[in-house]
């Protein structure tokens, strides 16, 4: 990492340096902070001010792990921790590939993940930034009312030590500002939200969180139920992103290796159509989340997964590649100190098509633009690919844009969803989340409706 | 209901009085603290192996300072009084709205209300007997057929203690024990891969194993995969759904459980708002939402808030009977709280939630609403859900579902998310069974934050639902 913390490292290397003869050992250390502010009809309503640390360590002895962690860094807990990890390993089992991830040489690529200007941003301008935006907001559309209005901005600190070799230590802050709406309608009331995030406050586009929060909330107002039937979709940047992120599970090499993966035996095969090329990297700053070193603290780097719509690689965290005997391919995933890494994809990008998302409604005849869906995780199965969500947006017809809808589902299954990708848009959009958001048109989805 | 005795709390009171005067040093009306030490213990099966036990510990201090209309709040692992001190100090500063001066807290006796009775405490079972249960899931899930490729099972238990005390003089603890078992099954077959879920999650220790048998669960979540590998495609559509007792709770949840939250309601960003003394289900729906309901997921002894659990009817014979509360919106409102003031852990500010929410039995024989249904769809089995409570706008998944043709259940359906409105669809209930059961463990989500829940209901039907399946 970019900045090293030494005063958490050398913590980190202390549970180390206590490995008994046969042990492997991981200590995870961490702290952070964070402010939350609130404001809604002009008061503040809330304003939090917290910080947070822990320990997690990781033991493996002849192939059987334990874990235990602690929210705290007091030396007597992370002690009794380390105590606890000991004791659980023996109700493991064997396993041949359980492992800490080693060095592979493969070099950094350094980003700037903390911001000065962030660090010592005064209270009082936070909570003024978030009363500014809900009266942009309501300014935008007379009638529009606010839910709520957010500013968030934390930071943290961590560190990695493993008796294989890793020492890997930095820290990172960030910050967004949010809004919640609600638009009426004599009786009928809409939802909608805005977001704007940046390095520090001075980056935020307040205008146009302002914007989309008015603009999400209203267009909804007076939609109708539309009647069943076949139709192309055209996911709007927000919704896409939520549709590629759901397909990590399918490409998690871990995944795979359990049989649990819709991929199995697809390696080198058509799975999506030929327009369609997925990349994780991390190593992107543009990311949302970007990173320098995955989860076990192996350098972060740019893979290839789907390729002119054939599937080329499986992510990998180092237990995966053993089993699959392969490489590491820096895809550790970890929640924090609670728990042991995953595996999973880390920022991932779709290469974009060459036309706006109105030159892409304009060649469809028949079809919707879906602008939000719900229920991603109890109507899709990653596993058997069937995929059915909640969804509203607007219905397009001969190329323009008509009447908004809602209350009524798309549904298809993963499998056939990539293969009926049918053209993509050019306008990228790093939002916060795990993957990029682009306008994304697929044919044949069945929407169900009245 | 409650009993009141002297026990050592987690922090003295006396520290506690002085903390929650800093809380007010700055004016505000309201301080309060929120003391949790929780203990737990997991375990995961994958793949026929047992990958990892683990233990945790989570310890530490939320503290909430209320001025007016603004909230102040910081939390801390440190327990000792200096580092409560300076807790309570930021929250103060937080909420500062000018005044100040010398207050003085004074605590009663600690108020204990137990809905719950721990037989066996987790911590007091060996971690092999837990881990060991895992493996009998894993053997009598692939028991039940060639075709389950795989299984993975996780245990996990919890025991919890907190305290809390605020400057109007509550003072409250509370231990809260879980424990909970899950499994989840892949089956392979000629149409690819499907799965299979099930869960078993209470409020009380071990012993749940003596009463409950894990190989009965994990043939369920494993006969739910094999069933689904010949489903045909859900249908499209609305048409009548008939949901099966205990499995079909989250609907309520969902379709108007939200929607009668307090905080949500008193910004106007409910359906339900202004509706009291209203009809605004079928006559045949009463609603509860109770806190008491011993050993059940979302039972707890006293709310975040110390305020005891209590049973809230909400919606009765259909008609609108009551929100649920927690301290700030019922400070508000000038009324009692209702013991729904929850949060996740020390680190959350508490904010109105569910706790067990369930329908009561109608009359009708379950077999006779199947029997009484042309054509629709039975659903055996839900999964989780959404819903936007401004428009009532709602979904909710279906992971085990049937096809009902001339009255009798027949092909089983793939899986697919159902999609209706709040107040339509709970008009649109047209027959309640009287075969109530409590359903699966669960874990609601708002703002940020989860809190186990509870939800239950007899058999069901509901006139018109639309079904997002593929099949025309």
């Amino acid at each position: 990492m970019s900045v090293g913390v030494p005063e958490l490292q050398s913590l980190a290397d202390s549970v180390v340096e206590q490995a008994k003869p046969g042990e492997q050992i991981e200590a995870y250390v961490s702290r952070g902070g964070e402010t939350s502010v609130r404001v809604y009809e002009g008061e503040l309503e809330h304003f939090v001010s917290a910080q947070s640390e822990g320990v997690g360590i990781r033991i493996i002895k002849d192939g059987r792990t334990g874990f235990a962690y602690a929210g705290t860094l007091e030396p007597s807990a992370i002690a009794e921790v380390l105590a606890e990890a000991r004791d659980n390993i023996q109700f493991g089992t064997v396993d041949q590939w359980a492992g800490l991830a080693e060095p592979d040489g493969v070099a950094q690529i350094p980003q700037k993940f903390w911001d000065e200007e962030l660090a010592n941003y005064p209270t009082d301008k936070k909570i003024e930034i978030t009363k500014e935006l809900e009266k942009l907001t309501l300014a935008a559309d007379a009638r529009v009312r606010s839910e709520q209005s957010n500013y968030e901005d934390g930071w943290a600190e961590t560190a990695v030590s493993t008796t294989t070799g890793i020492r890997e230590s930095g820290r990172g802050n960030s910050c967004y500002v949010s809004v919640a709406t609600l638009a009426d309608d004599g009786d009928e009331a809409q939802t909608g939200f805005g977001f704007s995030v940046g390095d520090s406050p001075k980056e935020f586009d307040l205008n146009k969180a302002a914007r989309e929060a008015a603009d999400r909330a209203t267009r909804l107002l007076g939609a109708t139920k539309p009647a069943s039937k076949s139709v192309t979709i055209v996911l709007d940047p927000y919704v896409t992103s939520q549709f590629v992120s759901i397909l990590s599970s399918a490409l998690n090499g871990e995944n795979l290796a359990k049989g649990r993966s819709l991929f199995r035996d697809r390696l080198n095969e058509q799975v999506a159509d030929p327009r369609f090329t997925l990349v994780d990297d991390p190593t992107n700053p543009l990311a949302y989340t970007a990173t320098d070193i995955d989860g076990e603290g192996l350098a972060a780097r740019r893979n290839i997964l789907i390729e002119n719509g054939v599937l080329k690689k499986f992510v990998h965290s180092s237990y995966s590649a053993r089993r699959m005997n392969t490489k590491s391919t820096g895809n550790a995933t970890r929640g924090g100190f609670m728990g042991g890494p995953g595996v999973g994809c880390l920022a991932m990008q779709v290469q974009p098509g060459n036309k706006t998302q109105a030159e892409l409604i304009s060649a469809i005849d028949d079809g919707v633009l879906i602008q939000d869906v719900s229920g991603m995780h109890s109507g899709v199965n990653t596993i058997s690919g069937d995929f059915s969500t909640g969804a509203s947006g607007i219905v397009i017809k001969n190329g323009t844009l008509g009447a908004p809808i809602r209350e009524f589902t798309i549904a298809s299954t993963l499998q056939k969803m990539l293969l009926n990708i049918v053209d993509l848009g050019n306008d990228i959009d790093w939002l916060p989340m795990r993957a990029v958001g682009l306008s994304l048109v697929i044919s044949d989805v069945m929407m169900s409706g009245s | 209901m409650s009993k009141t005795q002297t026990v050592e709390p987690l922090v003295a009171p006396d520290v506690l009085e002085r903390v929650l005067a800093k809380g007010r040093s700055t004016g505000a009306e309201f301080s309060e603290i929120y003391i949790e030490d929780k203990r737990s213990t997991s375990a995961g099966l994958d793949d026929g192996k047992v990958e990892q036990v683990t233990s945790g510990r989570d310890r530490g201090a939320g503290i909430r300072v209320v001025s007016g209309e603004t909230t102040g709040f910081a939390h801390t692992s440190d327990l000792s009084e200096r580092g409560l001190l300076a807790a309570a100090e930021a929250a103060a500063l937080a909420a500062k709205q000018g005044g100040g001066g010398v207050h003085k807290v004074q605590l009663g006796d600690v108020l204990r209300h137990s809905v719950n009775t721990i037989k066996l405490s987790p911590d007091a079972v060996e971690k092999s007997r837990k881990v060991e249960l895992l493996k009998r899931v894993d053997a009598a899930a692939r028991a039940v057929n060639a075709a389950i490729v795989q299984v993975s099972a996780g245990y996990g238990d919890s025991r919890k203690r907190i305290l809390i005390a605020n400057s109007n003089g509550v003072l409250s603890a509370d231990e809260q024990v879980r424990t909970l078992l899950r499994v989840s099954v892949v089956a392979t077959g000629d149409g690819g891969m499907q799965t299979g879920y099930d869960s078993l999650g209470h409020t009380i220790g071990f012993e749940m194993f003596d009463e409950n048998d894990v190989e009965e669960l994990a043939i369920r979540a494993a006969k739910q995969a094999v069933t689904k590998l010949s489903a045909r495609p859900a249908p499209s559509g609305a048409m009548p759904v008939v949901i099966k007792r205990g499995s079909g709770g989250v609907l309520f949840h969902e379709a108007c459980g939200h929607g009668l939250e307090a905080d949500l309601v008193g910004k106007s960003a409910s359906v339900y708002r202004g509706k009291m003394g209203e009809l605004v289900a079928s006559p045949l729906v009463t609603l509860v939402d109770d806190g008491t309901m011993t050993a059940e997921w979302g039972a707890i002894g006293i709310d975040d808030e110390g305020h005891p659990s209590q049973r809230n009817t909400l919606i009765k014979d259909g008609v609108l009977t009551d929100y649920m509360w927690d301290y700030l919106r019922a400070r508000k409102e000038g009324r009692a709280q209702s013991g729904n003031g929850r949060r996740q852990s020390y680190q959350h500010l508490p904010m109105v939630r569910m706790t067990n929410t369930f329908v009561l039995n109608g009359k009708e024989e379950p077999d006779d609403i199947i029997r009484d249904t042309k054509h629709g769809v039975y659903i055996a089995k839900l999964g989780g859900g959404q819903v936007d409570t401004a428009s009532g706008d709602f979904v909710f998944g279906m992971t085990e579902a049937y096809l009902i043709e001339n009255g009798e259940i027949t092909e089983p359906l793939r899986e697919g998310n159902l999609i209706g409105n709040g107040p339509e669809v709970l008009k649109d209930i047209d027959l309640l069974g009287n075969d109530f059961a409590m359903g699966n463990p669960g874990t609601c989500g708002k703002d940020g934050q989860g809190v186990p829940v509870g939800d239950g209901q007899p058999t069901l039907r509901v006139r018109s639902l639309t079904i997002g399946g593929t099949a025309a």
